[in-house]
């Protein structure tokens, strides 16, 4: 009996997810033992159209990491998801954006300007890359960049979300284990819409760090004091995000000394990871008058970055969604 | 009848690389075009972001690489806020980044380059892959490969706190050090690593230069460019890959300049054209004279090589040796055979290797004394390092907050894609000529031109074994197929 098929690819990403996988070590066999891996351009060399060359639905679990951020990623996410049986959204990029996603805060002309006129740039022609350009010998294409960047689930149906940027590589392997164990029918598969490879709560609740409910009086900034290694960050008024943010890391950031910038995404049943952390960060807050209150906030230098960082694309903002709807690009 | 071949998709890149080479009417190469369809716009979206911030943000550049972000944006950070990093910190942070190098140099040389020499450019395809390396050389060079790859990510977690996108590096330092018990744990590791560097080293001799057909290719003309080259040096003019100036020698392998990070852009400038998302950087002082070598070009090179060939030497002793020998075989500095950038990334292999074991037994590695906090108002900065594949330059600017207004980044395979670009049309055009039945070794050697720069875009097909799958369609003027050839397509 041939074995199921996996696949992985990448869109507008930066790598690490891979790495991630190939952390899981000697785990990587039970993928090779259990499924014939049919695309994978990072490990392997199939080609698009031997994609499109296999049957509908031929791919039982694919796992898609990237967001969406031209025309080419959006063709291989449709192409995928009608192959493939399960899709994942793998990792933060394709969940709900990641750190690529805050170029959502600004238009796609003011990226490519910034990019072509820093000052190191000699454009003097004000020259910008053009989708189809005619040289002596014939025309040349590159992608189509979209006016934002999307989210997998904007542009195909998702079956399962894990997020993590990457993924901790633990989390990988329980997964990989997961569907091992389906395929001997020894458990069965979540519910479509799950989100897999993390924890139920939050940051906050993996964290070691010793809470005393304090509130407090201003924030500070990491880099501005000697941080007490043992006291909860946000005790000492640096902005962490681990009341809002998905558990499953083993609050690997916090416990290094560094506050969690929130990178497994909304905890379980939180609609909105921004309003979250606002309230939560106004619960720590230690004033009732307006005007101190205010003071306070104005700690929090980038509070659009601190509250949306990784989640802007996929978050209730939807930052740019209606722009692209109303684009013709 | 101008005939177009076009290599797309290269698989195995990071984000997605496409080539094309145009034949004129004999069948002679014209022309060729390495173009990169990526723009994410880092450049736009840290604006308005806290300084401290933007070493977890331009992790998210590569997720290969993040070590040389981090870093590269820590040291810029400082610089903003015009704070010394005690020494202990600095120590710190280039132990990771020493430990980063060895696990990143380690897995170009076995998963990529080396199936190339060690089975030979013209293998059969199935063998020329890390899996026929193996087969070849015994099966526990595998379980060494994966060793180091494994030390190396375990001092990167132990200091920058995750394996991935390390989290530890803040402006004036870091958020903690390490304790005895890991320096310890670390500093085995790191003899280890050195032993294996030598190993490595020693299969390099005994493979490539022991054969005179490879040492011949690598001698040859085909991957041969008299640029410009590029590399970070310390006090004695010896590489260093986290701090120091960055040097510049010409063709003749004479300083050309020697300028402080903070000086960059008086002396790199960057190219536009309109074909591609990438920028081609080049030497100011020089001009931008096209895709050509040469004194007269401002075109240079950052890799490997180009740090060898750019400083007097090696700040330790056993790579001092092993770059001695490199240079007395080859003929002296600057080599500019690009193939023999193997050859120097393994030295380089050994010397971050020794610097490792340097920095995790000096007594104050383990010192509290890891930060320094900042009391000067926030301003501008540039943070320099030498990323694996090249020069890392990012500046910033901010206000008096400390939250950037304006950023600039140089990354390292972008220095390159000048070179590569040349390079890959020198290698077309050398091997495909008037008649050429274009084969799969051919093809391959065509490729073997651009492995030598370890493109970041590639780079993060470091683990896995295989070759960069081609497809190649060699097109009429009307644009219908008139031959396909395929490479490790099934």
């Amino acid at each position: 009996m041939s074995k199921p098929k996996f696949a992985m690819y990448w869109a507008a990403s930066c790598g690490g997810c891979e790495i991630a996988v190939l952390n899981i070590h000697e785990k990587i066999l039970d993928v090779d033992a259990n499924f014939d891996v049919v695309f994978w351009p990072v490990a392997m060399d199939a080609k698009y159209k031997d994609v499109e060359a296999m049957e509908d639905g031929s791919i039982l679990l694919t796992l898609f990491n990237g967001g969406i951020r031209n025309d080419e990623n959006e063709h291989i996410a449709h192409l995928l998801r009608k192959k493939s049986k399960i899709l994942v959204a793998f990792g933060s990029c394709a969940c709900e954006g990641c750190i690529p996603g805050l170029a959502n805060f600004s238009p796609i002309n003011e990226i490519v300007e910034t990019a072509f006129s820093t000052i190191s740039t000699d454009n003097p022609q004000g020259i910008r890359p053009q989708t189809s350009y005619q040289m002596p010998e014939g025309e040349i294409h590159i992608p189509t960049l979209y006016p934002v960047l999307r989210t997998l689930d904007s542009v195909v149906d998702v079956d399962y979300y894990m997020p993590g940027c990457p993924p901790e590589s633990h989390q990988i392997g329980a997964v990989i284990d997961l569907v091992v164990q389906v395929l001997q029918g020894k458990a069965e598969l979540p519910p479509k819409g799950a989100t897999i490879g993390a924890g139920n709560s939050t940051v906050c609740d993996e964290c070691k760090r010793t809470r005393n409910v304090k509130t407090i009086k201003e924030f500070s900034r990491i880099q501005l004091m000697h941080a007490d290694p043992e006291l909860c960050l946000l005790e000492q008024g640096i902005p962490c995000n681990g009341v809002a943010t998905r558990s499953g890391c083993d609050a690997r950031c916090p416990t290094a000394g560094a506050q969690c910038i929130g990178c497994y995404g909304p905890a379980e049943g939180v609609i909105d990871y921004g309003a979250r952390l606002v309230s939560a960060f106004a619960s720590v807050i230690d004033a009732n008058d307006p005007a101190e209150i205010d003071r306070i906030l104005d700690g929090l230098v980038d509070p659009a970055g601190q509250f949306y960082r990784f989640n802007l694309a996929g978050s209730l903002l939807k930052a740019g969604k209606s722009a692209f709807q109303r684009s013709n690009v | 009848m101008t005939q177009r071949i076009t290599i797309d998709p290269i698989t195995r890149l990071e984000g997605h690389g496409k080539i094309e080479i145009f034949l004129d009417d004999d069948g002679n190469v014209a022309n060729t075009y390495f173009q990169i369809p990526e723009l994410r716009g880092f450049e736009r979206f840290c604006v308005g972001r806290p300084v401290e911030e933007m070493p977890l943000l331009t992790n998210r550049i590569c997720g290969v690489c993040p070590e040389a972000h981090h870093m590269a944006a820590a040291k810029a950070a400082d610089a903003v806020y015009h704070v010394d990093v005690p020494r202990t910190g600095k120590m710190l942070r280039e132990l990771l980044y020493s430990a980063f190098y060895c696990t990143d140099h380690t897995t170009h040389f076995y998963a990529l380059a080396g199936p190339d020499f060690v089975m030979g450019p013209d293998a059969p395809v199935a063998e020329r892959n890390i899996l026929g390396v193996i087969h070849k050389v015994g099966l526990e060079i595998g379980g060494k490969v994966i060793q180091m790859r494994k030390y190396g990510h375990t001092v990167v977690e132990m200091i920058g706190g995750r394996k991935v996108h390390p989290c530890t590096s803040i402006p004036g330092g870091l958020t903690k050090g390490i304790t005895e018990e890991q320096r310890k744990e670390i500093e085995e590791m790191g003899k280890w690593a050195i032993e294996f560097a030598h190993f490595s080293l020693k299969l390099f001799a005994d493979v490539v230069l022991g054969n005179k057909a490879y040492v011949d290719l690598i001698l040859g003309d085909v991957y041969t460019h008299q640029t410009y080259y590029m590399g970070l040096v310390d006090e004695n003019n010896k590489v260093n890959f986290y701090d120091g100036k960055v040097r510049v020698v010409g063709p003749d392998g004479k300083e050309f300049v020697k300028y402080s990070p903070k000086d960059y852009a008086e002396h790199i400038a960057e190219h536009v054209e309109p074909w591609t998302y990438l920028k081609f950087p080049y030497l100011k002082k020089v001009g931008w004279k096209g895709f050509t070598d040469g004194k007269d070009s401002g075109v240079y090179c950052a890799t490997p090589l180009s740090r060898l060939n750019a400083a007097d030497g090696m700040a330790t002793p056993r790579a001092q040796e092993e770059h001695d020998k490199m240079y007395k075989t080859l003929g002296g500095k600057p080599v500019h055979q690009r193939l023999a950038t193997h050859w120097a990334r393994l030295i380089e292999l050994l010397y971050a290797a020794e610097r490792w074991v340097e920095l995790v037994t000096d007594p104050e590695i383990t010192s509290p004394n890891f930060h320094a906090i900042p009391t000067e108002k926030p301003t501008e900065g540039v943070g320099i390092v030498e990323a694996p594949r090249g020069t890392l330059t990012h500046h910033y600017w901010t206000d008096e907050r400390g939250v950037v207004t304006k950023v600039n980044l140089i990354v390292g395979t972008t220095n390159n894609y000048a070179p590569i670009s040349m390079s890959i049309n020198k290698a077309a055009s050398s091997l495909i000529k008037k008649g050429t039945v274009v084969t799969e070794p051919l093809l391959n050697m065509v490729e073997m031109a651009f492995r030598a720069y370890d493109p970041c875009f590639g780079c993060a097909t470091h683990s896995l074994p295989g070759q960069m799958p081609l497809e190649i369609t060699i097109r009429d003027a009307q644009g219908n197929p008139v031959q396909v050839l395929k490479q490790f397509v099934d």
